[in-house]
C-alpha cells in the first residue's frame, strides 16, 4: 500500500521517502520547527501558509488530532515532511488520526526520511524553496514546480488568508477554555480592532478570556473605517509571509499610531515596527520551535517561549544582534521606542514598547499553542494597558 | 550574577555504596559538581565511603575522605575542615538526610557551615511526605487523596477512611524502600508494619491508588533569579504502580497533546517554586488519568536524581554540572550551553531521537523472594537506548539488555496474559510475545493500562523486529537542539536512515556527523547496564582508561549503554557512542573509528565475551591476548597450566551432562563446589555436600544451563570445595615479562563466602612472609604463564592443611581494582592501560613495595532488604549491589569503620544473640567470653547455651522458632537484640536459621553469619569503645605514605 514520494529542494537535493496523507504534492518555502509537541497547532496556524514544515521530532501523530487543537479554521501548511508518522485514532484525546485527517484536507505529507539531514541542510543553506512529490513525478517535473514557486521574499501570503468581511468574537466561548492555571479573568470589557493578517484563535482566545470583545478586520481595511470604529485599541496578528511586503498594511497601521494604542504580535511586531520606521530582515533560516529563551528586560526573568518567524527588526545600530542586556533604544518617526525582549538564543529583537505613544509589540508568541505558557503575561499587561491607560 | 566570592571552602558529600535505588548516577554528578567547583576555585571537601568512585580519585577534590557517612564522622571533618558551605543536593537521599541530621544536630550553625542548592526547610517540604502535600495543596496542585500514619492504628483508621487498595509510602526512604500496595485488610499488619519500620522517622503516607494512570516525570532546573527550565520530560511505559526505577521508560513524553503537556510542565514549576528549591535540579513525578486529563502530583525529589542522570544523558544536558554553578551563584543565563557553545543554559532541549530506559534485575539471585514489581524499586540496574524512532530505541534497549538467558514463554495463553497482566522483570517480553500470538492492542491495554500507542508500537517490534533498522547506520549526535544550531558535541548514537540523499549537483552528503579527526584512536568498550557482580567498579576502570588514552595522545573513544555513569559522560571520553554492548554494535562503531586498538579488559565479562569476535573481525586487542583469557577462563586449560606450574588447585572435573556430573562427583569429593561455565559474579554457584544434594542441584540449575547461561553449552564444573580455608585476592600488572603485585587482600569470611560479598583487608591482617612470599611468587607465575599485559586478578584459598590453592584467575581488571589503588595511592588501571599501550613495567618507576602505614577494609552491602523471602545467608554466590572502605591505624577500627559505612550499626552495649553450628561451638566460646566482658548480655538458643555454660560463660536460653513462644524472632521483633551471630546449620529454606536471620534483617539488626566475621566485628566492637575514631584524607595519608617509602 505504501506509495514512494520524495522531498526536492531548489538546490537539487533530494530525501526520498514514503508518501502519506494527501496523494497530491505541494511546493512551497521548506521550514522545519523543533517543537516536540503540537503538530496539529502548526499545521493550522495561518502563519505557515506558504510552507512545507518538517517536523524535527521523529514520532509525529502519536495522539491524533482533535477540535481543541485547531489553530485556525483549516490547514495552511501545505505539507507535512516527518520521519515517523502513525495514524492511531484511538488516542484518549483524540477526535480523528493524523494522517487521516490530512488525507482529509488533501495535504500531502512525507514519513521514513532522515529529517534531520534535511534539517541540517537546510540550516547551513538557509531556507529555501522545495516540495514533496509522488515518487511517480519526474524530477525534471519537480524542478519545473519549484522554480514556478514565487520565493518568500516580497510574498503578500497575509491577503490569502486574512477573512473576507469583518466579524466579531466575545469572550463566552473562550471562557471555558482550560489554562493549566484554570483562571478565568474579570475586568469590565474592552473593544479591540484586530488587523486580521492569519490570526491564530490562541490568541483571540487570551484576549476574550480577559474580557475582550474582538473584532476581526482583513487586512485590507482602511486606516478610517478602523479609526471611526469603537475600538479601545488596535491589535495587529501574527501571520505569513513577508512583512515588506505589506506596505499597503504597513501605510494603514502609520494611520493608527499615536491616535490609540497599537499592539502586535509577529507579523504584527514587524508590521508595527516597519510602521513606525524601523526595518525588517528575513532570516537564514527563521525561528520555528518551543524551546527559545527570551529575556523580558523590565524583570529580569528568562521565558521559554513558542517561535514560529522568518524575519526580524534590525537593531538601533542597525545590526540584526542586540549584545547586553540593556533595553536599548531606537529614535522612531513617532518618538522613542524601547528594547522589551531579546531572544538569548540569536540575541534578535523579541519585543519593543512605544515611549511616547501607547503600544508595544513581541515578536514571538506568547499565546504558545503550541508550546510553553510563560508569557502569558503579555495578554495582562496589554489588557490592562489598554483598560488603565499607561 | 557572576560566583560567590563569600564562599571559599565547600563540602560535597556522595551518596555511599551502591544500594538498590542509588547507583553510580551519583558518582557521574558528584564527579561534575566537584570538577566545576574546582575550576571555580573553591577548595572541595568531598566525602564518600565509597572507594569505587571517581569522585573519590584524589586529584579530583582538594581534600578527599573515605569515611563513613554518618554524622559522626561528618562532623568530625567540618570541625577539622571548617567548610563554609555544605552542597549535599548530588549526593541523593544519603547525601540529604545527613545534611537534614547536621541541621537538626545543631552542627551546621554550631560551625556556620552554610547549605546551599536546596535549604533546609526546602528540603523538608519536598521530602516530608505530610509537609509535601500541605505545599501542593496550598499552591493549588492536586495530590492522591491521603493521610499520615505514624502507628498501625492511625494506619487502619486511614486505610478505612480512603478505601482499599492504597499505596504506601515511607518518609525519607530511597527508592520506595518499604513501601509497597495494600490490596486486602488481611494483609494491613505487614504491608503498614513494613513502611513504619523503614521510615527512619516512623511516618508512613497512605494514599488514595491512582494504579494504572499513567506516570510521568519532568526534571527542572531553577536558578536563584527565580528562572525556571524544563530539562526532559519521561514517561513511563508501565502505568503508576511500577516504580519509575522499575519501569520501561521513554523519553520525551509521547502520549500526551501539547496542551495536556504545558499542563504537566507549568504545575512542575509551581511545585519547585513552591517547595522553594533555590538552585539546581529536582524531579517532579506525576500521574495523568489520559481518559480525564486529571493530574495528581506523587512526588518530587529536591536533589539531583537518577532520572536526571538519565535525563542529563538522553538529552546532552548536563544537570549536575550546571546544577553546582547554580549552587554558587550564577543563573542559568551566565552558563553556556557547553554542546552548542553557542547558546545559554536557560533553554529547554529539543531532541529529535527517541531514548528508552530499561531496567535490569537480578531476581535469580534471590530464590524464594517475591518477583512482580511494584512501588518499591528491586531493579539493580539500567540499559538506556538512544534510536531515531520509538522502536529503534526500543529495539536497542532490548539488545543492550545483555540477558543472561532468553526468557521462555508458557505455551498456555492464559499463562502468557497472567505474566502480562502482572508486572515483572519480563512483562515487555511476554507482552511481545502475546502480540507474536496475535493478541489484540485493546485486550492488552485492558490487561496492562499501558497506552495504546506503545502497545501498536510494541506490536511493530514484535512482529516485524528487522524492519526498523532497515536502510544504513548511520552515527548522529546529540546536541540538545535538534539541529537547529552547528553543535561540536563528540555524543553520537547510530540511527538507521535510508542511503543518505543526495545533495546538489547529485553529490552524496555526508554518512555520519562524527568528525574524526586524524589522532589514532583507541576504543574503550564499557561494562553495559549495572547488575551484581559486574557494577561501578569496572565503571571506574574504563573511565580511567579513557583518561589514560588521551594522556597518551590518542583519541579515546568510549561504548556504553549506561546512562548511571561516569563513562556515559560525554566529556569523559573524545568521542562517546551510546550504544549496545553487542558484537554487531561494537563493529559499527569501529568501522567509523578504525581504532588502533580495542580494550576489552576494563569492562568486566561483558567485552571479554566479545574479544574473540572482534578479533574474528580483525580488530586489534590490545593488551593480553583472547587467547590467554580464554586459557585462563576455560577450565578445562587453566587446570592443566597450574599443574605445570607445580601450582595446588583444589581437584575438579567438568562434566558436559547431569549424569556425567553425578557419576564425576565421588571421585573428585565432597564436599563439592558446583558451577556452570563462563559466569560472572558466581552465579548458580552452589556447595553440595553429598550425592541427594548433587541431585537436588542439578534439577534446578541444570535448567538454567540449557537455557544457555550466556549462550555457552551447560558445562557443569566441580571442585572440591576446600573448607575452613582463608581467601586471598590479589591485582597485579604483568607487561609480558615483568610482574609487580599491587595489592594483596585477606579476605575476613572464609572461602566460600562469595570474594565480592566478603569483607577484605588490605594489608593482610594475619598471614606470615612466607605465605605472602609464596602468593606473591604464585602471581607471578600464572601472570607470566599466561602471557598477561595489563591486569591480572588472582584468587587462592588457603587450606588449614593443604596450604595455598589457586581459585581462579581473571585476565581483567577485577572488581577490587579501585579499593586497592584508593588503599595504595596508585592508579593500578591506569598504569595497567599505559602497560596495553605499549609501556613496559620497568618505565612507570613503580615502588618496589608499596608502603602502608594504615590498613584497609573492604565491606560489601547487601540488598536482602528489598527481597523479602529470600534466605540473607552469604555463600559463593554473590549477592552485593556495592561496597564501602574502613581506613584507619589498625585492622579493629577499619573494620568497625566499614561496618558502619556498610549500614551495619555494631552496638556498644545490649544482648547479643549467639546461634552457632556445632563444629563453630569452640570458636564461638571464644567470641562469647569477649562480648560478656564487654557487658553485653548473651543470649543463646539451647545448644550454644549448654556449650557456654560448660566453659562458664553465662548465656540465657531461648527457644527457637521451632520451640514455640516465647522465641527469639519475637525477641528481634520486640526490638530486644542488638547483634545477631548466627551460622548456618545446612541451609534448609525456612529453617529456624533463615527465620532468625530474616528477622534481624527486617528489624535492621546487624546480622553476622560466618565465625570469622564475628571474630572480626567482635574485635570492632571493642575499639570502637575508645570513642569516635579519628578521620584521614587520602591526600594526608598519599603524602604520608611518598615519606615512608
Ligand atoms: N497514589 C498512587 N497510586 C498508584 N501508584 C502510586 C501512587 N503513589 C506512588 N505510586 C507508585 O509508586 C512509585 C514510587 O512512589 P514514589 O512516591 O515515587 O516513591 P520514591 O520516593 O521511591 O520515588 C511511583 O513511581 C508510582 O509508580
Ligand atoms: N574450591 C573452592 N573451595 C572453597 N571456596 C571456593 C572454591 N572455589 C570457589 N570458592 C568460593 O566461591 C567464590 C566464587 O568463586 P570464583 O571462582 O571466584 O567465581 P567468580 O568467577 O564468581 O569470582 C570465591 O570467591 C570463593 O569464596
Ligand atoms: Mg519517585
Ligand atoms: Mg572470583
Amino acid at each position: 500500500m505504501s506509495r514512494d514520494a520524495y522531498v526536492l529542494l531548489e538546490d537539487g537535493t533530494r530525501f526520498d521517502g514514503l508518501a502519506c496523507g494527501a496523494d497530491t504534492h505541494a511546493v512551497g518555502e521548506v521550514v522545519f520547527t523543533t517543537s516536540m509537541s503540537g503538530y496539529q497547532e502548526a499545521m493550522t496556524d495561518p502563519s505557515y501558509a506558504g510552507q512545507l514544515i518538517a517536523f524535527t521530532y521523529p514520532q509525529i501523530g502519536n495522539y491524533g488530532v482533535s477540535e481543541s487543537a485547531m489553530e485556525s479554521s483549516r490547514i495552511h501548511a501545505r505539507a507535512a515532511i516527518m520521519r515517523a508518522a502513525v495514524d492511531y485514532s484511538d488516542a484518549p484525546s483524540a477526535d480523528c488520526g493524523w494522517l487521516t485527517w490530512l488525507e482529509m484536507h488533501g495535504i500531502p505529507a512525507i514519513t521514513d526520511l532522515d529529517t534531520r539531514e534535511l534539517v541540517r541542510h537546510i540550516r547551513d543553506e538557509g531556507a529555501m524553496r522545495g516540495g514533496v512529490f509522488p515518487g511517480s513525478m519526474s524530477e525534471a517535473q519537480a524542478r519545473d514546480l519549484i522554480a514556478a514557486e514565487p520565493s518568500m521574499q516580497g510574498r503578500d501570503l497575509a491577503r490569502e488568508v486574512t477573512p473576507a468581511q469583518r466579524f466579531s468574537v466575545d469572550g463566552d466561548r473562550w471562557q471555558n477554555v482550560s489554562r493549566s492555571d484554570g483562571s478565568v479573568f474579570g475586568g469590565e470589557s474592552v473593544r479591540i480592532a484586530l488587523l486580521d493578517t492569519g490570526v491564530k484563535m490562541s490568541i483571540v482566545g487570551e484576549l476574550t478570556r480577559r474580557g475582550a470583545h474582538v473584532t476581526h478586520y482583513p487586512c485590507t481595511v482602511s486606516s478610517d473605517e478602523l479609526l471611526s470604529s469603537d475600538a479601545d485599541a488596535f491589535f495587529l496578528a501574527n501571520g505569513p509571509g513577508d512583512p515588506a511586503a505589506l506596505d499597503y498594511v504597513v501605510g494603514t497601521v502609520r494611520e493608527l499610531v499615536g491616535k490609540k494604542p497599537v499592539y502586535g504580535i509577529c507579523l504584527g511586531h514587524q508590521l508595527l515596527c516597519r510602521a513606525v520606521g524601523l526595518e525588517t530582515y528575513k532570516l537564514p533560516f527563521g525561528h520555528h520551535g518551543a524551546n527559545h529563551p527570551v529575556k523580558d528586560l523590565a524583570t529580569g526573568l528568562t521565558e521559554i517561549t513558542s517561535q514560529n518567524h522568518g524575519f526580524a527588526v534590525l537593531g538601533p545600530d542597525g545590526s540584526g544582534r542586540i549584545e547586553g542586556d540593556e533595553p536599548v533604544r531606537w529614535e522612531t518617526d513617532f518618538g522613542a521606542a524601547e528594547l522589551s525582549h531579546v531572544n538569548l538564543y540569536d540575541r534578535t529583537v523579541e519585543g519593543l514598547t512605544l515611549l511616547d505613544v501607547q503600544g508595544g509589540t513581541i515578536q514571538y508568541h506568547p499565546e504558545a499553542g503550541p508550546g510553553p505558557n510563560d508569557s502569558l503575561y503579555l495578554f495582562d499587561r496589554f489588557v490592562n494597558e489598554i483598560r488603565n491607560g499607561r | 550574577m557572576p560566583r560567590r566570592e563569600d564562599i571559599h571552602k565547600i563540602l560535597l558529600i556522595g551518596s555511599g555504596p551502591i544500594v538498590i535505588g542509588q547507583a553510580a548516577e551519583f558518582d557521574y554528578s558528584g564527579t561534575q559538581a566537584a570538577r566545576v567547583l574546582m575550576q571555580e576555585g573553591y577548595e572541595v571537601v568531598l566525602v564518600n565511603s565509597n572507594p569505587a568512585t571517581i569522585m573519590t580519585d584524589p586529584e579530583v577534590a582538594t581534600t578527599t575522605y573515605v569515611e563513613p557517612l554518618l554524622p559522626g564522622p561528618l562532623e568530625k571533618i567540618i570541625e577539622r575542615e571548617r567548610p563554609d558551605a555544605l552542597l549535599a543536593t548530588l549526593g541523593g537521599q544519603t547525601a540529604l538526610n545527613l545534611a537534614k541530621n547536621l541541621h537538626e544536630n545543631g552542627v551546621l550553625e554550631r560551625y556556620a557551615v552554610e547549605l546551599i542548592g536546596a535549604k533546609i526547610d526546602a528540603i523538608e517540604r519536598g521530602e516530608d511526605r505530610d509537609l509535601f502535600r500541605e505545599t501542593m495543596l496550598e499552591a493549588g496542585l492536586r495530590v492522591p487523596r491521603s493521610a499520615i500514619a505514624h502507628t498501625l492504628q492511625e494506619g487502619r483508621a486511614a486505610v478505612e477512611e480512603i478505601g482499599l487498595p492504597v499505596i504506601v509510602r515511607p518518609a525519607f526512604t530511597l527508592g520506595g524502600a518499604g513501601g509497597g500496595v495494600l490490596y486486602e485488610m488481611a494483609d494491613l499488619e505487614k504491608v503498614i508494619g513494613r513502611g513504619l519500620d523503614a521510615s527512619p522517622i516512623s511516618q508512613i503516607l497512605i494514599d488514595e491508588s491512582v494504579l494504572g494512570w499513567g506516570e510521568f516525570e519532568l526534571e527542572v532546573m531553577r536558578d536563584k533569579t527565580d528562572n525556571v527550565v524544563i530539562v526532559a520530560s519521561i514517561e513511563n511505559l508501565d502505568p503508576m504502580g511500577v516504580h519509575t526505577g522499575d519501569s520501561v521508560c521513554v523519553a520525551p513524553q509521547q502520549t500526551l497533546p501539547d496542551r495536556l503537556y504545558q499542563q504537566l510542565r507549568d504545575q512542575a514549576i509551581k511545585v519547585i517554586r513552591a517547595i522553594g528549591v533555590e538552585t539546581g535540579g529536582s524531579n517532579v513525578q506525576f500521574a495523568v488519568n489520559p481518559a480525564t486529563e486529571e493530574i495528581i502530583v506523587i512526588e518530587m525529589n529536591p536533589r539531583v536524581s537518577r532520572s536526571s542522570a538519565l535525563a542529563s544523558k538522553a538529552t546532552g544536558f548536563p544537570i549536575a554540572k550546571i546544577a553546582a554553578r547554580l549552587a554558587v551563584g550564577y543563573t542559568l543565563q551566565e552558563i553556556s550551553n557547553d554542546i552548542t557553545r553557542a547558546t545559554p543554559a536557560s533553554f529547554e532541549p529539543a531532541i529529535d531521537y527517541c531514548v528508552v530506559k530499561w531496567p535490569r534485575f537480578a531476581f535469580e539471585k534471590f530464590p524464594g523472594a517475591e518477583q512482580g514489581l511494584t512501588t518499591h524499586m528491586k531493579s539493580v540496574g539500567e540499559a538506556m537506548a538512544i534510536g531515531r524512532t520509538f522502536r529503534q530505541a526500543f529495539g536497542k534497549a532490548l539488545r543492550s539488555r545483555e540477558l543472561d538467558a532468553e526468557p521462555s514463554f508458557p505455551e498456555d495463553t492464559e499463562e502468557l496474559l497472567a505474566r502480562v497482566a502482572k508486572a515483572g522483570p519480563e512483562r515487555f517480553d511476554h507482552l511481545l510475545e502475546a502480540l507474536r500470538r496475535g493478541h489484540g492492542i485493546g485486550q492488552l491495554n485492558e490487561l496492562t493500562k499501558i497506552d495504546p500507542w506503545f502497545l501498536r508500537e510494541l506490536q511493530a517490534v514484535a512482529t516485524e523486529p528487522e524492519a526498523a533498522f532497515s536502510g544504513e547506520r548511520t552515527f548522529k549526535s546529540v546536541d540538545t537542539c535538534a539541529a537547529e544550531f552547528a553543535a561540536s558535541t563528540p555524543y553520537f548514537y547510530s540511527a538507521w536512515e535510508r542511503p543518505r540523499p543526495l545533495g546538489p549537483g547529485g553529490v552524496a552528503l555526508p554518512a555520519h556527523e562524527v568528525q574524526r579527526g586524524d589522532r589514532p584512536s583507541v576504543v574503550i568498550l564499557g561494562s553495559g547496564p549495572n547488575r551484581i557482580g559486574q557494577g561501578i567498579e569496572f565503571d571506574y576502570c574504563c573511565v580511567h582508561a579513557a583518561q589514560t588514552v588521551r594522556e597518551s595522545g590518542r583519541d579515546a573513544v568510549m561504548i556504553n549503554c549506561n546512562p548511571e555513569t561516569v563513562s556515559t559522560d560525554y566529556d569523559t571520553s573524545d568521542r562517546l557512542y551510546f550504544e549496545p554492548l553487542t558484537l554487531e554494535d561494537v563493529l559499527g562503531v569501529c568501522e567509523v573509528e578504525k581504532p588502533e586498538g580495542v580494550i576489552v579488559q576494563f569492562g568486566g565479562q561483558t567485552p571479554l565475551k566479545l574479544a574473540a569476535g572482534l578479533r574474528g573481525a580483525g580488530i586489534p586487542i590490545l593488551g593480553t591476548t583472547t587467547d590467554a583469557i580464554d586459557l585462563a577462563e576455560d577450565r578445562a586449560r587453566f587446570g592443566p597450566l597450574l599443574d605445570e606450574l607445580g601450582y595446588k588447585a583444589p581437584p575438579y572435573a567438568a562434566a558436559r551432562t547431569p549424569e556425567e556430573a553425578l557419576q564425576r562427583a565421588p571421585e573428585v569429593g565432597f564436599p563439592l563446589l558446583v558451577r556452570p561455565s563462563y559466569v560472572l559474579g558466581g552465579r548458580a554457584m552452589e556447595i553440595v555436600y553429598s550425592v541427594e544434594g548433587m541431585q537436588n542441584y542439578l534439577e534446578r540449575v541444570g535448567v538454567i544451563g540449557s537455557a544457555g547461561v550466556s549462550g555457552k553449552s551447560p558445562t557443569i564444573y566441580l571442585d572440591r570445595f576446600l573448607e575452613d580455608s582463608v581467601e586471598v585476592d590479589v591485582d597485579a600488572l604483568c607487561d609480558g615479562d615483568e610482574v609487580w603485585i599491587a595489592g594483596i587482600m585477606q579476605h575476613v569470611e572464609e572461602a566460600g563466602i562469595h570474594s565480592g560479598d566478603s569483607a577484605c583487608v588490605l594489608p593482610p591482617h594475619s598471614l606470615g612472609e612466607e605465605m605472602l612470599e609464596e602468593i606473591r611468587a604464585h602471581a607471578s607465575g600464572i601472570a607470566k604463564a599466561l602471557g598477561v599485559v595489563g591486569l591480572l586478578n588472582v584468587q587462592f584459598a588457603i587450606h588449614a592443611g593443604e596450604g595455598l590453592h589457586v581459585i581462579e584467575a581473571n585476565p581483567r581488571a577485577s572488581r577490587t581494582v579501585p579499593f586497592v589503588s584508593k588503599a595504595i595511592g596508585l592508579p593500578v588501571a591506569k598504569l595497567a592501560c599505559r602497560i596495553m599501550l605499549g609501556e613496559k613495567i620497568a618505565q612507570l618507576g613503580l615502588p618496589a613495595a608499596v608502603a602502608t602505614g594504615h590498613v584497609c577494609v573492604k565491606e560489601a552491602v547487601l540488598p536482602f532488604d528489598r527481597f523479602a523471602g529470600t534466605d540473607v545467608l552469604l555463600g559463593p554466590e554473590m549477592r552485593s549491589t556495592g561496597e564501602v572502605m574502613g581506613i584507619a591505624r589498625d585492622f579493629p577500627t577499619a573494620f568497625a569503620k566499614a561496618q558502619a559505612a556498610a549500614g551495619a550499626r555494631l552496638p556498644s552495649s545490649g544482648t547479643v544473640f549467639l546461634s552457632v553450628a556445632d563444629r563453630d561451638k569452640s570458636a564461638a566460646t571464644a567470641i562469647a567470653t569477649q562480648i560478656h566482658d564487654m557487658g553485653f548480655t548473651l543470649l543463646a538458643t539451647r545448644g550454644t547455651a549448654t556449650a557456654l555454660a560448660r566453659m562458664g560463660i553465662p548465656a540465657k536460653a531461648i527457644n527457637k522458632l521451632s520451640e514455640g513462644s516465647p522465641h527469639v524472632v519475637e525477641a528481634i521483633g520486640a526490638g530486644e537484640v542488638d547483634l545477631v551471630i548466627n551460622t548456618p546449620v545446612g541451609t534448609g529454606a525456612r529453617s529456624d536459621g533463615y527465620e532468625i536471620r530474616a528477622a534481624a534483617v527486617a528489624h535492621r539488626i546487624p546480622c553476622i553469619t560466618t565465625m570469622s566475621g564475628g571474630i572480626a566485628a567482635v574485635r570492632a566492637i571493642a575499639a570502637a569503645a575508645h570513642g569516635e575514631p579519628d578521620v584521614v584524607s587520602l591526600q594526608e595519608l598519599y603524602a604520608e605514605s611518598a615519606s615512608v617509602s
